[in-house]
């Protein structure tokens, strides 16, 4: 599996740290119930099919990119900087 | 039918013209007490102890393929009970006993080996953290042994002990830990089930589950919807799936973990073996082949084949712990999909349907978990009660905070 970063190209699946689901990104605010938490850190939609998730290129840039790719082909459709996602 | 030596031997003689199938192929029923998705190795134990131990058997067990078509053939077949945390120690403890009574019980050769397994340390830290463990088995009442490198060594001669990058401390030893055929205890299981009545129907996948009122109906599968009183969900790999089906969004994420076996060789390697610097394990299969694998691949995944840097990584792994495989032609390399949860620890609970009970989140640990995983399921499922040894494995428990995380690595899915 390679990812194409945005910044260094085409790069090898190793250069690549997964964190996990888009999940991530909707971090809830300070004071939020419980079960805003429980969902941002534990409950996924988990598809067999097109996800999105969030890699790090740690052996690269450094910057953090959302994926979106196929979980049971393997296929890899865009991969963006989460630096620059529009909130 | 059955199994014995004598039978072995007279079949011999008589052209092995008497066997019979092991089980029935019949076609669903409009209705059941209770259905069970998925016929992996934990569905086909519930479905085993409903019946035996609860008299419960208009049951049927629903796979979408052949039985013993996912994880539970495809998993490398360690057997142990060295779990630390109070809530998993006493679960796998349970399984461990059920383990050394189950041929017998199944009247089924599931080639049960207690050869010992040994956890090898490299540090003091880690050294510190086995004689915890150790002792948290002895408390369970099982058994721990902390061997010390020359006690290694007497065991396992032929590892690299003048490696300096990652010397060998030492090992915890758990003899009662070992290996069994994986396959067999899918089908050991299956022929007591339908032996007890259980419809085993194959090729029948699950496409939807009807919910009135809060309380499950039954099913619709692709041979038709079957009615049911309660349906229990063991589906491992995909658990989201079938639980989406019934609006739930579960703490799941499904990931690939891959294995490796190599051409037979003569025995070699009498032990089950954990390298403690580097995922990598092993043991030799009673054919001869070299059976190991290591770590997930790390990203959710639902293809059954992983990708190649942790080939290259389980093979490093496996060379600097012991050199004298490397001349070992590895036969076939293969994955499954592993249910991983937050904390790594498993659940078997109720859901909030009515009548709809769930058993999943096995992470790459589920197959030393069959037995006591169907044992519990099914007194849940008869009683309506968590039967007392898996009390903790709570579907909520990630909200209410009662985390199992036994390895302390922290909610993300793919560290544990
Ligand atoms: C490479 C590898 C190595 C492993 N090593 C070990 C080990 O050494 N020790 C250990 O304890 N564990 C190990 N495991 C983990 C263990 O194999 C699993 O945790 C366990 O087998 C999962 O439970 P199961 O047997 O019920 O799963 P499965 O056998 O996967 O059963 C689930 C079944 O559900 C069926 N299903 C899914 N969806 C539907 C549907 N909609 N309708 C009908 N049926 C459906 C599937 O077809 C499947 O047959 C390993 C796993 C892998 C992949
Ligand atoms: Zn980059």
């Amino acid at each position: 599996m390679r990812l194409t970063c945005p910044l260094c190209g085409d790069r090898d699946r190793r250069e690549f740290y997964y964190y996990g689901a888009e999940d991530y990104l909707h971090r809830p605010v300070e004071g939020a119930p419980v079960a805003d938490w429980d969902n941002y850190l534990h409950l996924r939609d988990n598809p067999a099919g097109v996800t999105k998730d969030l890699w790090y290129h740690e052996a690269g840039c450094s910057q953090w990119l959302l994926v979106t790719r196929n979980t049971v082909t393997h296929e890899i459709s865009a991969v963006e900087l989460v630096a620059e996602r529009k909130a | 039918m059955r199994y014995s030596g004598l039978k072995v031997i007279t079949e011999g003689l008589l052209g092995n013209k008497g066997w019979t199938p092991a089980w029935r192929d019949p076609a669903p029923k409009a209705e059941y007490d209770v259905v069970i998705i998925g016929g992996g190795g934990h569905g086909l134990s519930t479905a085993y102890y409903l019946a035996k131990n609860h008299g419960i058997t208009n049951v049927a067990v629903l796979e979408k393929g052949y039985l013993g078509s996912g994880n539970i053939g495809r998993n490398t077949t360690i057997v142990r009970a060295n779990y630390f945390l109070p809530g998993n120690s006493e679960f796998y403890s349970h399984s461990m006993k059920l383990w050394e009574g189950l041929e017998a019980d199944l009247n089924y050769n599931v080639m049960h080996s207690q050869r010992g397994l040994i956890n090898l340390f490299h540090s003091d830290g880690q050294r510190d953290a086995f004689v915890r463990r150790g002792n948290a088995m002895i408390n369970q009442g099982d058994d721990a042994i902390l061997l010390d490198r020359d006690g290694v060594r007497e065991h396992l001669p032929y590892l690299d002990f003048d490696n300096t990058r990652f010397p060998i401390y030492g090992g915890l030893l758990h003899p009662r830990g070992g290996s069994a055929r994986h396959d067999a205890v899918a089908w050991g299981y299956a022929r007591g089930a339908d032996k007890r009545g259980v419809d085993l129907i194959q090729n029948c996948e699950v496409t939807g589950i009807d919910i009135d009122g809060g309380v499950v109906r039954g099913v619709q599968t692709t041979r038709g919807a079957i009615r049911a009183k309660k349906v229990g969900i063991v589906v491992a790999g995909r658990s989201s799936q079938v639980a989406a089906m019934a609006g739930m969004r579960l703490p799941i994420e499904s990931h690939v973990l891959q294995a490796f076996v190599t051409e037979g060789l003569k025995p070699v390697i009498n032990h089950v073996i954990s390298f403690g610097m580097g995922h990598f394990y092993i043991s030799q299969s009673d054919k001869g082949g070299l059976v190991f694998g290591g770590d997930l691949d790390f990203y959710a995944s639902y293809a059954a084949r992983g990708n190649l840097p942790m080939v290259e990584h389980v093979m490093e792994a496996g060379m600097t712990l012991m050199p004298m495989i490397g001349r070992a032609k590895v036969l076939r390399s293969w994955g499954g999909i592993m249910d991983m949860s937050p904390d790594g620890s498993p659940i078997i609970d109720k859901t909030h349907v009515d009548g709809l009970f769930i058993d999943c989140g096995w992470n790459y640990g589920g197959f030393k978990a069959v037995p006591a995983s169907g044992w519990c399921m099914a007194h849940l499922m008869a009683t309506g009660e968590s039967h007392e040894v898996a009390a903790k494995f709570r579907l909520d428990r990630f909200a209410t905070g009662h985390l199992l995380d036994e390895e302390g690595t922290g909610s993300q899915h793919n560290l544990h």
